[in-house]
């Protein structure tokens, strides 16, 4: 039977207090950090995804946004090197669609189903931007999930399924803007969401001869907290005691991320046994019902949503949360290179992306980035990969600068981390305390954007402070 | 192997006001610092045979020097080796004369840092990759995270390793007030030195040196034909210079403590000068203060202090105009300033106006030999340079 086998998220360690942006605005919303994006958020909730289980067999991975880096290149590809996959595997970019998330989760069903691939990766993250002072702004929020897709150990089984295609315009985006617009909210949920979301829930009880009743937990799309109550009383569910909170007051309107990130929140506490019912919905609807089975009991640890959503800096300063979005003009910025160079970034994807090192295979050092010359023996051109962004490492000595860069982050941490199994790298720190940094302090490895320039993103690995205990250790 | 001991002399030196010189391109800077290099040794520009152009940032080739000068059709090489790169132009030159294919060098060190917006990088590659893909680090944080690691090794508390830190900048800063052509000729309080706005932690300030344009020059040449130009020639007694190979960043053992490339440098020149006990045989020494830090781990590096002692002989006051072996009488990058590849000619100039007797108000008493060390580059890919110097017999 196909269905998830694993599960991960991805909430950034910031959240803007949404009263800065509006006196009356309730609730805190998840924002990506200045070094983050939806590409950089996918490789996070995947990593905790794949926790444990032997990257080898994944054999594709689909990355799901509506606010992916680029126009036209796939983050896929990238989101699959960042996470140490395979070369050959099967990747590809769902995009466009609030319901790109459910749209690659029924492709890997499909092609899992068809026998093409036994593991297949889905992840969904967004970021995206509403206009300053908009109530979209207040609602959105940045986040990813991860699933993997497969036919063993499957911890929730997928059963029946019911899609409907709708065309509105309701919510939409013009390829040249980064701004998300709307009609009038009455006619998107009168004439799109509400009645929609009823079609595709019910053709799926009509398919699968279930009641309400017979859920143990309802999963809907949530544009703003509320109109998915509504949805939900009207096709009979309790809303207290079957409906999943959507998160709209602690992370927001994720978009096509959301039906994950949402999805992750029920199995993390879901029981073997459970019937749960999942619905996306944009331009159009689709309906899951899914039953949870027993491997789910014996899942490695996870931080998923609930540890993430625990870990937490929150802000209150709007100014920074524009100065981040690049919404506001920034002082000049003296820079070392007026460009970045492709082939640079292409011959460096290993040290880079995907963030190997070497090690000797005479003397055994680990070095980072890769030599060709060992750095303790001397040998030539003699040394095995050596992968250290799964791995955990302590801080050797630090620094925090206050000049270089205010307008994004003050201060800039440079950190020098010694790796366990070996290994040393000076890189940047993100997502900290600066209190908290000293030497000794153990850290993990993240990936973030480095510089932008010429349209070109260049991403590498940064240090942080372990971010939150796995869910199954903190119990 | 042979040492480069008494083999070559200094028969003159110049070097400009350094600063903020908004009104001066590199060129006027070279003409400036030469032309009193010229008149202090007693030649001619067209009497200097081989010429070495020290520069980072600031003009490319050799053209530079010989255009600002006209010097006709010579042979001259631009050399870089960040902040180490003014010592190196001065090694360069030395070898040429000591290998006996020209009589008269010119070697020049000169940059223009204030025509780039903010002056220094504020972010340099690493390692020094022109590509744009590695990460760009803030400089300063590179000498920051020895010092951290050096408080957190030796149990020095902030409050503690800032005074310690601040008592360099004042002393700097007080040989400073001595010195008409440095940047910054005033005197700090040790208050305001702790105080002061941090900069890249734990370093605040005025634990940073200046950010200047300025120029320095010095002209080479035989001992045997020195003698017949002026008494007062300075000689050569060593040179050394390392190159990190990026240890530090590859290798956990390294310590943060010292700058490897500095010990392999300063070991190579006491050996050609014959120097057991650097704290007695030194007279004066110029080291490499980018920030207080690097002067702290110097005096170690250097077996001025004992490992771990630096800061027991800074509160001695062991390294001030009055102590046992006065540290940047000039006031150092600190106040003098920090034109990179000029800093290094700079430190020379100061020795050898020591040396002769002519160092004024903060002049040492019965200077002999003399020492300068540069340390430039990012952890792991430093470039030490130590040069010594003594005065004629």
């Amino acid at each position: 039977m196909v269905g998830i086998t694993s599960y991960g998220a991805y909430v950034p360690f910031w959240r803007l207090r949404r009263s800065a942006i509006a006196q009356d605005a309730v609730g805190e919303k998840a924002i990506c950090g200045f070094d983050e994006d939806a590409l950089t958020m996918a490789v996070a909730a995947t990593g905790d995804c794949l926790n444990g289980i032997p990257r080898e067999n994944v054999d594709g991975l689909f990355f799901a946004s509506t606010t992916s880096p680029y126009g036209e290149k796939s983050a896929a590809a990238t989101v699959a090197v960042a996470a140490d996959l395979r070369r050959e595997i099967m990747t590809a970019d769902f995009a466009r669609s609030l319901r790109a998330g459910t749209g690659a989760l029924r492709a890997a069903l499909d092609a899992v189903r068809a026998g093409s691939a036994r593991n297949i990766v889905v992840t969904g993250a967004d970021c995206r931007l509403g206009i300053p002072g908009s109530a979209f702004e207040r609602t959105f929020g940045d986040a990813a999930g991860a699933l993997l897709i497969g036919d063993r150990d499957v911890i929730a089984t997928v059963e029946a399924s019911h899609s409907v295609s709708d065309e509105i315009l309701d919510v939409w985006r013009p390829e040249r803007d980064v701004f998300v617009r709307s009609w009038e909210e009455r006619f998107g949920a009168t004439q799109g969401y509400l009645p929609v979301v009823y079609e595709a829930v019910s053709g799926l009880l009509k398919k699968t001869n279930l009641t309400p009743k017979d859920f143990t937990k309802a999963i809907f799309y949530s544009p703003d907290g509320k109109r998915h109550a509504e949805i939900a009383a009207k096709l009979g569910f309790d809303l207290k005691t079957q409906v999943q909170d959507p998160l709209i007051h602690s992370i927001g309107d994720t978009g096509s991320a959301m039906p994950l990130v949402l999805l992750v929140a029920a199995l993390e506490e879901a029981k073997v046994g459970d019937r749960i019912l999942w619905v996306s919905y944009g331009d159009g609807s689709d309906a899951f019902f899914l039953q949870v089975r027993e491997p789910i009991e014996g899942m490695g640890a996870r931080r998923g949503v609930r540890a993430h959503l625990a870990s937490k800096k929150v802000i209150d300063d709007y100014r920074k949360y524009l100065f981040w979005r690049g919404l506001l003009p920034t002082e000049r910025r003296v820079e070392t290179v007026s460009f970045v160079s492709v082939p640079a970034i292409h011959r460096g994807r290993d040290a880079n992306l995907r963030l190997r090192g070497v090690k000797c295979r005479d003397c055994g050092t680990v070095q980072f980035p890769p030599q060709r010359v060992c750095t303790k023996c001397h040998s030539k051109d003699h040394f095995e990969p050596h992968p250290l962004s799964d791995k955990k490492a302590r801080i050797f000595t630090f620094s925090a600068d206050y000049i270089s860069n205010p307008l994004v982050e003050r201060p800039i941490i440079t950190t020098t981390i010694d790796f366990d199994g070996g290994g040393r790298m000076q890189c940047y720190m993100t997502d900290c305390d600066f209190e908290r940094v000293k030497p000794g302090l153990p850290v993990e490895m993240t990936f973030r954007k480095m510089t932008f320039r010429d349209g070109i993103q260049n991403y590498s690995w940064k240090s942080m402070p372990l971010r939150a205990p796995l869910v199954k250790e903190e119990e | 192997m042979e040492s480069i001991r008494d083999k070559v002399a200094i028969i003159g030196m110049g070097c400009t006001q350094f600063g903020e010189l908004w009104d001066k391109s590199h060129l006027d800077l070279v003409v400036d610092a030469c032309y009193e290099a010229f008149q202090d040794a007693g030649i001619e520009p067209k009497e200097i045979q081989m010429g070495w152009y020290g520069s980072r940032e600031t003009g490319f080739t050799g053209t530079q020097l010989a255009s600002a000068l006209k010097l006709e059709y010579i042979p001259i090489s631009r050399v870089e080796n960040f902040c180490a790169g003014g010592t190196d132009t001065f090694a360069n030159a030395c070898y040429a004369v000591a290998a006996g294919v020209c009589d008269f060098a010119l070697a020049v060190g000169v940059e223009k840092t204030k025509d780039h917006f903010g002056g220094f990088n504020m972010f340099i590659l690493d390692p020094f990759d022109r590509t744009g893909v590695e990460w760009e680090l803030p400089p300063a944080s590179q000498f920051a995270q020895l010092a951290v690691r050096y408080f957190h090794h030796y149990g020095i508390s902030y409050e503690e390793g800032k005074r310690i830190l601040a008592r360099i900048a004042v002393k700097n800063h007080h040989n400073g007030t001595m010195n008409p052509k440095a940047h910054f000729q005033r005197e700090i309080t040790m208050e305001r030195a702790i105080n002061a706005p941090m900069i890249a932690y734990p370093l605040g300030l005025f634990d940073a040196c200046g950010v200047s344009d300025g120029c320095a020059a010095a002209i080479i040449t035989k001992p045997e034909i020195a003698r017949g130009l002026r008494k007062d020639y300075v000689l050569v007694k060593g040179l050394g210079l390392a190159s990190g190979a990026g240890q530090a960043v590859l290798q956990p053992e390294y310590d943060f403590l010292h700058f490897p490339e500095a010990v392999a440098a300063a070991k190579a020149a006491y050996q050609q000068a014959g120097i057991q006990n650097p704290r007695k045989e030194l007279d004066i020494v110029e080291v490499h203060d980018c920030f207080t830090i690097t002067e702290l781990i110097t005096y170690e590096d250097l077996g001025l202090s004992p490992r771990g002692k630096g800061p027991e002989d800074v509160e001695a006051g062991t390294f001030t105009l009055e102590g046992e072996i006065p540290v940047n009488t000039d006031g150092g990058l600190k106040c003098f300033g920090h034109p990179i590849s000029a800093s290094g000619l700079r430190m020379i100039y100061e020795v050898y106006k020591q040396l002769q007797g002519k160092a004024g108000k903060r002049q040492v008493k019965n200077a002999k030999t003399g020492l300068t060390h540069n340390i430039g580059g990012i952890n792991g890919f430093f470039t030490g340079a130590v040069a010594i110097f003594g005065a004629p017999a």
